[in-house]
């Protein structure tokens, strides 16, 4: 196995469970499994057990490796040398029982959605852009950028919804973009996290024809996942394009007075996501944003930028579930965090985090109280007010 | 079996017992290089009358139990040596009161150093507690179970010491409380009453299992700083650390030698933290430090050495978390410390016995040591990193642990949180009549034998 070398390294400290000033656990699957299997050192340590024979694939073993959130709570914190490997001794783990033929069902239905559908929701190809309705944002035929808007935002109602603010605000602010339709597929991001390092190499191969073939430079992507794979696995196999997550192109906007931002007055607290926040270091923009809103009040959470705790989502979770529901599900725990600052709003910044959120205040029963809302759809109802 | 598993479902709830392999694996061993020993179960409690209930089915099954805090003693005491249950204690973990008044913090088992840290760096940002050099993961009560020391020791003494009260499940299943708050419904002084809480602290989990307990807090100073002295003779450390505590000054006085860089190998290196609330008491209090060790400076065999700005934050930090660098200094993944508590006088003898047990085993190790109670003791660790994918290069680090326990007590020390053959050497050269004593106890108290089996067992 690929890491085999760094393994036994691990120490088991345990630095990697937590946030910076040790507030609280700060891995989502050991908050909510608690056995220190469920642990960044624990799976090191199974992994390496695993690897000597000492322990047999099974379907715990398959559930301790894919509850991993992959949200880099345990890179960031980790004391050692190696910690930057940590997630990639994890996928690598992963694909060896991908490459076993013993994954998790979850996992499994997964690939196969995508491998038949080309998309997890075993949606046609031709419902992708059915998303648009009045948003008239057009289909891409030379403009500057392309609006990558990921399989969550085409499919999913409450990703459709961010998609359509996303896609208004940044066309009314004259961004010159087009989207690819049915001819979207799915950004891979998920795939190889959870070990199919086959399939996604596929799909990222037909994205980059694609990109390439239709002359595409730039891509502004709606979801952080697609924004992550896209900045940081298509160059290696030759993808080289620019890419902005929407907050990035929204925070220049707003900075150069060409997005219109009206008064709101509201208590608001951002979330960070993982693949925006601790994966590629995009903290401030969401919140420069926010700021410049007129009568916004930002507050922040505790646990906040490469502190902040995961929604849960990560990792395939938003798919598999693996991680679950519960008192203990980060979603749940994330909203009453939340909701512990006093903000009548959560803004996100993601669509799997949006909709984790969206289904934990109500199962909190507090969606009366906080409501979830990405920045976009902040500022189109700071608009409509 | 299949009856127990059902039972501790029915206690806990069927998420939070395990009987797979993958925790009966992990469980079965700590970082350290005790040999393992699977637990038939792993069970996760979330209050003290489920754990009263599992200790109850454990007398009735005769099945032992191993509770658990942070599992990172390095010296085996969470391995189940005669297997049966492992209690991880850690969603024990509400701090249920902070008395400013009274300067307390009363938490449940699973209450971690860090998060406690952290709620009273938040909440209470006048008190803090002695946070020790483990990771933030290790528990209060597991620390004090094992006579654990922190970066408040120098001045107030072991952890054991700041407990104040403790609730206890008793091996046979009856809670129990120690200390004012089992007349009082307050939980601040161990005194006037007889000390039952020594029944339970350095016992290692074999008398009964902390629920609860409540530990000092003391007043949180504004301002910090490090100074380091470093002579070349290590007869000079007693007279060294009597004229540092001397004068009161110093708030945590730390120990450490190591051969690398090259240019550190033969220092004994003083870490004098120091702390204040104004500028002119730091001043004051590093001035009188300064003063104190004079005449090495002016004999040049001393000196302060220049801490540069951009390294002070590491050293002062708490928990330290470069220490567990030292695992990886041989990209092994491994270290154990033999800890030996010993009179301040004994520091020589011991230096001299850790450097000869490394050039004979380990080219790289590391001597560490914290002054307790302005000078009264000192805990002395001899750290040995290891490799933990070469068996050889761990056999090697077995060796010189167990020279490092030979040393320790040879040298006037008494071992610390001993591993098994640590507990057998010091109880074949402890007074009969006391080793009696405590055979009695552990009889008295857990009749069926039950708690943490194989520790601070006679032959």
């Amino acid at each position: 196995m690929e890491y085999e070398d760094i393994i036994h390294r691990c120490f088991r400290c345990g630095y990697c469970k937590f946030p910076e000033d040790y507030h609280d656990i700060n891995c989502p699957s050991y908050r909510k499994f608690g056995f220190e299997t469920y642990s960044p050192g624990g799976r090191m340590w199974l992994i390496k057990a695993w690897l000597n024979k000492e322990i047999n694939t099974s379907n715990r073993y398959g559930e301790i490796l894919y509850s991993c959130a992959t949200c880099g709570n345990c890179m960031e914190h980790c004391v050692m040398p190696f910690k930057d490997d940590l997630l990639n001794i994890f996928e690598a783990a992963k694909a060896e029982l991908v490459n076993g033929g013993i994954i998790p069902p979850g996992v499994r239905d997964y690939f196969k959605a995508i491998n038949v559908n080309l998309n997890p929701y075993k949606e046609p190809q031709d419902t992708r852009s059915d998303w648009v309705q009045d948003a008239g944002i057009e289909m891409y035929s030379g403009q500057e950028y392309l609006f990558y808007v990921g399989d969550v935002g085409s499919f999913d109602e409450r990703g459709k919804r961010m998609a359509r603010s996303v896609a208004k605000v940044l066309k009314e602010a004259g961004v010159s973009m087009g989207i690819l339709g049915s001819e979207e597929t799915c950004d891979g991001n998920e795939v190889k996290v959870l070990g199919e390092e086959g399939l996604f190499q596929f799909l990222a191969e037909k994205n980059i024809t694609q990109f390439n073939e239709l002359g595409i430079k730039k891509i502004i992507t709606l979801d952080p996942h697609a924004f992550n794979v896209f900045k940081k696995e298509y160059p290696d196999l030759g993808g080289r394009f620019l890419v902005w997550h929407y907050s990035q192109v929204l925070a220049e906007l707003a900075r150069d007075k060409k997005l219109p931002l009206h008064e709101f007055k509201a208590k608001v607290t951002y979330h960070d996501p993982c693949y925006l926040g601790r994966h590629n270091r995009v903290y401030d923009e969401p919140r420069r944003i926010l700021k410049a809103i007129p009568g916004l009040e930002l507050v922040e959470m505790s646990r906040n930028r490469e502190n902040a705790y995961c929604c849960g989502g990560g990792g395939g979770n938003f798919f598999t579930d693996i991680l679950g529901m519960g008192e203990d599900s980060p979603s749940r725990i994330r909203v009453r965090e939340a909701l512990d600052t006093g903000a009548d709003i959560l803004a996100v910044a993601c669509p799997v985090c949006a909709k984790m959120f969206e289904d934990a205040v109500k199962t909190e029963e507090i969606e009366d109280r906080l409501k979830i809302m990405d920045l976009a759809e902040i500022i189109i109802e700071a608009r409509n007010q | 079996m299949g009856n127990v598993y059902n039972s501790l479902v029915e206690i806990v709830g069927a998420e939070y017992v395990s009987n797979q392999p993958e925790e009966t694996f992990f469980y079965s061993r700590d970082p350290g290089l005790s040999e393992p020993h699977n637990p038939d179960f792993v069970v996760m409690p979330k209050t003290t009358e489920e754990v009263q209930k599992i200790v109850l089915l454990a007398n009735q099954e005769k099945i032992p139990i191993v509770p658990m805090g942070g599992s990172l003693t390095l010296s085996g005491l969470c391995i189940p040596l005669k297997n049966g249950i492992v209690l991880d204690l850690k969603r024990m973990n509400h701090i249920l009161e902070i008395n400013e008044q009274s300067r307390y913090a009363l938490v449940e088992a699973g209450v971690s150093h860090g998060v406690l840290q952290s709620y009273l760096n938040r909440k209470h940002p006048r008190l803090m507690h002695s946070a020790p050099d483990a990771p933030p993961m290790n528990t209060v009560a597991g620390n004090v179970a094992i006579h654990g020391s922190g970066h408040l020791s120098q001045e107030t003494g072991f952890h054991s010491e700041m407990v104040q009260g403790l609730e206890v499940v008793l091996p046979t299943g009856e809670i129990c409380y120690t200390g004012s708050c089992s007349v009082v419904p307050k939980w601040f002084a161990r005194a006037p009453l007889p000390d039952l809480a020594g029944l339970f602290l350095g016992w290692l989990g074999t008398t009964g299992i902390m629920t609860k307990l409540s530990i000092r807090l003391y007043p949180k100073p504004l301002k910090k700083d490090v100074l380091m002295f470093v002579t070349e003779n290590p007869d000079y450390m007693p007279d060294i650390i009597y004229n540092v505590t001397e004068t009161k000054m110093a708030e945590d006085v730390n120990l450490f030698a190591q051969p690398k860089p090259d240019w550190a190998e033969g220092f004994q290196h003083t870490v004098i933290n120091i702390t204040g609330n104004s500028e002119e008491e730091m001043s004051f209090k590093r001035r009188l430090i300064r003063r104190s060790l004079h005449k090495y400076i002016h004999n040049k065999v001393g000196g302060f050495m220049f801490v540069l700005p951009m390294i002070k934050p590491g050293m002062m930090e708490a928990p330290m978390r470069t220490l567990s660098n030292f695992a990886d200094v041989e990209k092994g993944g491994g270290f154990e410390y033999i800890g030996v508590i010993i009179p301040t006088e004994n520091f020589p003898i011991l230096y001299r016995d850790a450097i000869q047990i490394a050039e004979k085993y380990r080219p790289k190790w590391s001597i560490m040591c914290r002054v307790i109670g302005r000078g009264h003791s000192m805990m002395f660790s001899y750290a040995w990193p290891f490799n933990r994918a070469d068996p050889d290069d761990m056999e090697m680090a077995k060796k010189a642990l167990h020279e490092s326990n030979i040393s320790g007590l040879k040298s006037g020390g008494v071992i610390w949180k001993p591993e098994v053959e640590g507990q057998r050497m010091m109880m074949e050269a402890m007074d009969p009549h006391t080793l009696k004593l405590l055979q009695t106890i552990k009889k008295t108290l857990d009749p069926n034998g039950i708690m943490n089996p194989g520790n601070w067992e006679a032959k």
